[in-house]
């Protein structure tokens, strides 16, 4: 097209651009626009995470019924090894311990699979990365909104089995809203410290399942810490109970069980659930931003 | 003659590199991967991390109202340079300069086997920014387009349960429903029956109306011809002829011995 004689001849192409207001393509945009560009896309977030959890049981013949049948499941499951076999309860009692190991599981499960679907986030989705635009922080975000609703159907397994148990609705049942929405918001940081993590390092994928079940057993699951930490030095017990995956999992259990008194919490619990929220929140979402035009690459 | 011509997409000395891991040896053996790890520090080729130099250089400058057609033989690097410019793929060194936003003409990634089609209309649309009212508006003219129903409700059964020329032509149509200010098709005129392959080029012509710059990636030299006014021929990564369509593929065709 060399042939057509052009005012801009003997531009560099930069200057080029700069004349007539192109921009580079692909760069990242700043922290108040990115912020601005994920909401605009709330409703494809929304829909992601939804559609990812129908698509999960679509398959099966019971279909969505897994979605309460699978928690269940596994509530069962760590009941019969750890309840009736190991006998892990020391001395709390049955109506207790039951519901403080199912919803130990369950909380945990919420933080873990979170984790794990972030680490996956970009580097499992390779292929919407390179055909869409969209804010990366979308694909973590959807993940663990997935799982957020995910836990809302273990919630009404968790609800029957603490009124099974002698746990009947009262009105600190209500502080579940405030503790699921400070571990929602650590989640999502997490996932999305994961997700930058692992679009760069994906082996982490195969790591991670392993530094799960760590942190899953040191943050007192099945057992209470200050019980089973009893004859250690005291700092052991206190910094296990000061981990995020413990404080979510203490506050639950504080407001669902009627036997599990607030003399189980460790003290500022309230300040410190947020804190972790705050904190992985923010600096997840600040440390993903920081490579969002960089995710893509093979 | 002398009309101001409006550069919408201008690129400077393009390289597109992919990195593959573990692959230099051709030996995935757990010694191998554990020297990479070892070897961190070090240069990226001493890791075992081969380099795969997709694109080597590419300038070229688009202006406003153009149909550019990209041939090439098979991994010449289309597909790679169409992702540059819509600023998915990450340039090793050199820029892309846009006027507003490309966008790939593709929803495929977003897309759901296990969903019914008409989930998959809306979280397709999503996907590309539209809005829920906008998929509101034009769902019907989506699955209409699509000709999935013309066989019966087809369209809330998931795709999985869909041939493969059903799934290709939802696809088609969900990409085809959003208007762009640049817009790179990657070989989607060929999906479908030949009915609908009828109504797949005029879509494009329409879109390419209300687009300012249309790229389209083929190996079909006749929908080149029809389509674009402007073709870039790559070969190996690099830009090996840029000029008129009657010209280059002239060019191409000598070379392919066609």
């Amino acid at each position: 097209m060399s042939d057509r004689p052009s005012p801009d001849e003997g531009l560099s192409p930069a200057e080029l651009a700069a004349k007539y207001g192109l921009a580079v393509s692909g760069a990242r945009p700043g922290l108040g626009e990115y912020i601005a560009q994920l909401w605009g896309r709330r409703h494809f977030i929304l829909a992601f995470s939804q559609a990812k959890l129908t698509a999960q049981y679509s398959q099966a013949k019971l279909g969505q019924l897994w979605q309460v049948a699978t928690p269940l499941l596994n509530a069962l499951v760590y009941f019969l090894i750890f309840g009736l076999i190991l006998k892990a309860d020391r001395g709390m009692g049955r109506e207790v311990y039951i519901p403080f190991l199912v919803t130990g599981v369950f909380v945990f499960t919420f933080t873990q699979s979170s984790v794990m679907a972030g680490v996956r986030a970009v580097s499992g989705n390779l292929g919407l990365v390179r055909a869409l635009h969209f804010p990366r922080a979308s694909l973590p975000i959807s993940f663990s909104l997935q799982q957020l609703q995910q836990l809302l159907f273990s919630m009404i397994v968790l609800f029957t089995v603490a009124v099974a148990f002698g746990s009947y609705p009262r009105l600190s049942w209500l502080l579940i809203l405030p503790i699921l929405a400070l571990q929602f918001l650590f989640n999502t940081g997490l996932a999305m410290i994961m997700a930058r993590m692992g679009s760069k390092t994906p082996d982490l994928a195969q790591l991670m399942p392993f530094v799960m079940r760590t942190w899953m057993y040191a943050s007192g699951v099945m057992f209470s810490i200050p019980v089973m930490l009893a004859e250690h030095p005291e700092w052991i017990g206190d910094v296990l109970q000061w981990n995020p995956a413990a404080i979510y999992m203490d506050l639950m259990r504080f407001a669902l069980i009627d036997g599990y008194g607030s003399e189980n919490l460790p003290p500022h619990v309230w300040a410190v659930a947020g804190g972790w929220a705050a904190l992985v929140a923010l600096g997840g979402f600040v440390y993903f931003w920081k490579a969002e035009e960089r995710y893509g690459r093979g | 003659m002398a009309e101001a011509r409006i550069p919408t997409v201008i690129a400077d000395e393009l390289h597109i590199v992919y990195r593959v891991n573990g692959a230099k040896t051709g030996r995935g053996s757990a010694t191998a991967a554990l020297s990479r790890i070892l070897k961190r520090g070090s240069d990226d080729s001493a890791r075992g991390v081969r380099k795969v130099h997709a694109v080597r250089g590419v300038s070229f400058t688009a202006y406003r109202g153009e149909a550019i057609g990209l041939i090439g033989s098979n991994g010449s690097g289309k597909s790679t340079l169409l992702r540059a410019i819509a600023g998915l793929l990450p340039a090793e060194s050199g820029k892309v300069y846009t006027d507003g936003q490309p966008s790939l003409l593709g929803v495929n990634a977003a897309l759901m086997n296990d969903l019914t089609g008409e989930r998959n209309v809306i979280l397709g649309g999503l996907a590309m920014g539209m809005s829920r009212e906008q998929i509101k508006e034009r769902y019907q003219g989506i699955v209409d387009f699509s000709g999935i129903n013309e066989k019966g409700d087809f369209i809330t059964l998931p795709m999985r349960t869909y041939s493969s020329g059903m799934a290709a032509r939802l696809r088609f149509s969900i990409a085809a429903a959003k208007d762009h200010d640049v817009l790179m098709i990657d070989e989607a005129l060929a999906t479908g029956d030949r009915k609908f392959q009828k109504r797949s080029e005029a879509r494009i012509r329409e879109l390419r109306k209300e687009a300012g710059t249309v790229f389209l990636v083929s190996h079909n030299n006749k929908s080149i011809r029809d389509t674009c006014d402007r073709v870039l021929w790559l070969e190996r990564g690099e830009l090996r002829m840029d000029g008129r369509t009657e010209d280059v593929l002239k060019e191409y065709e000598k070379f392919t011995g066609k």
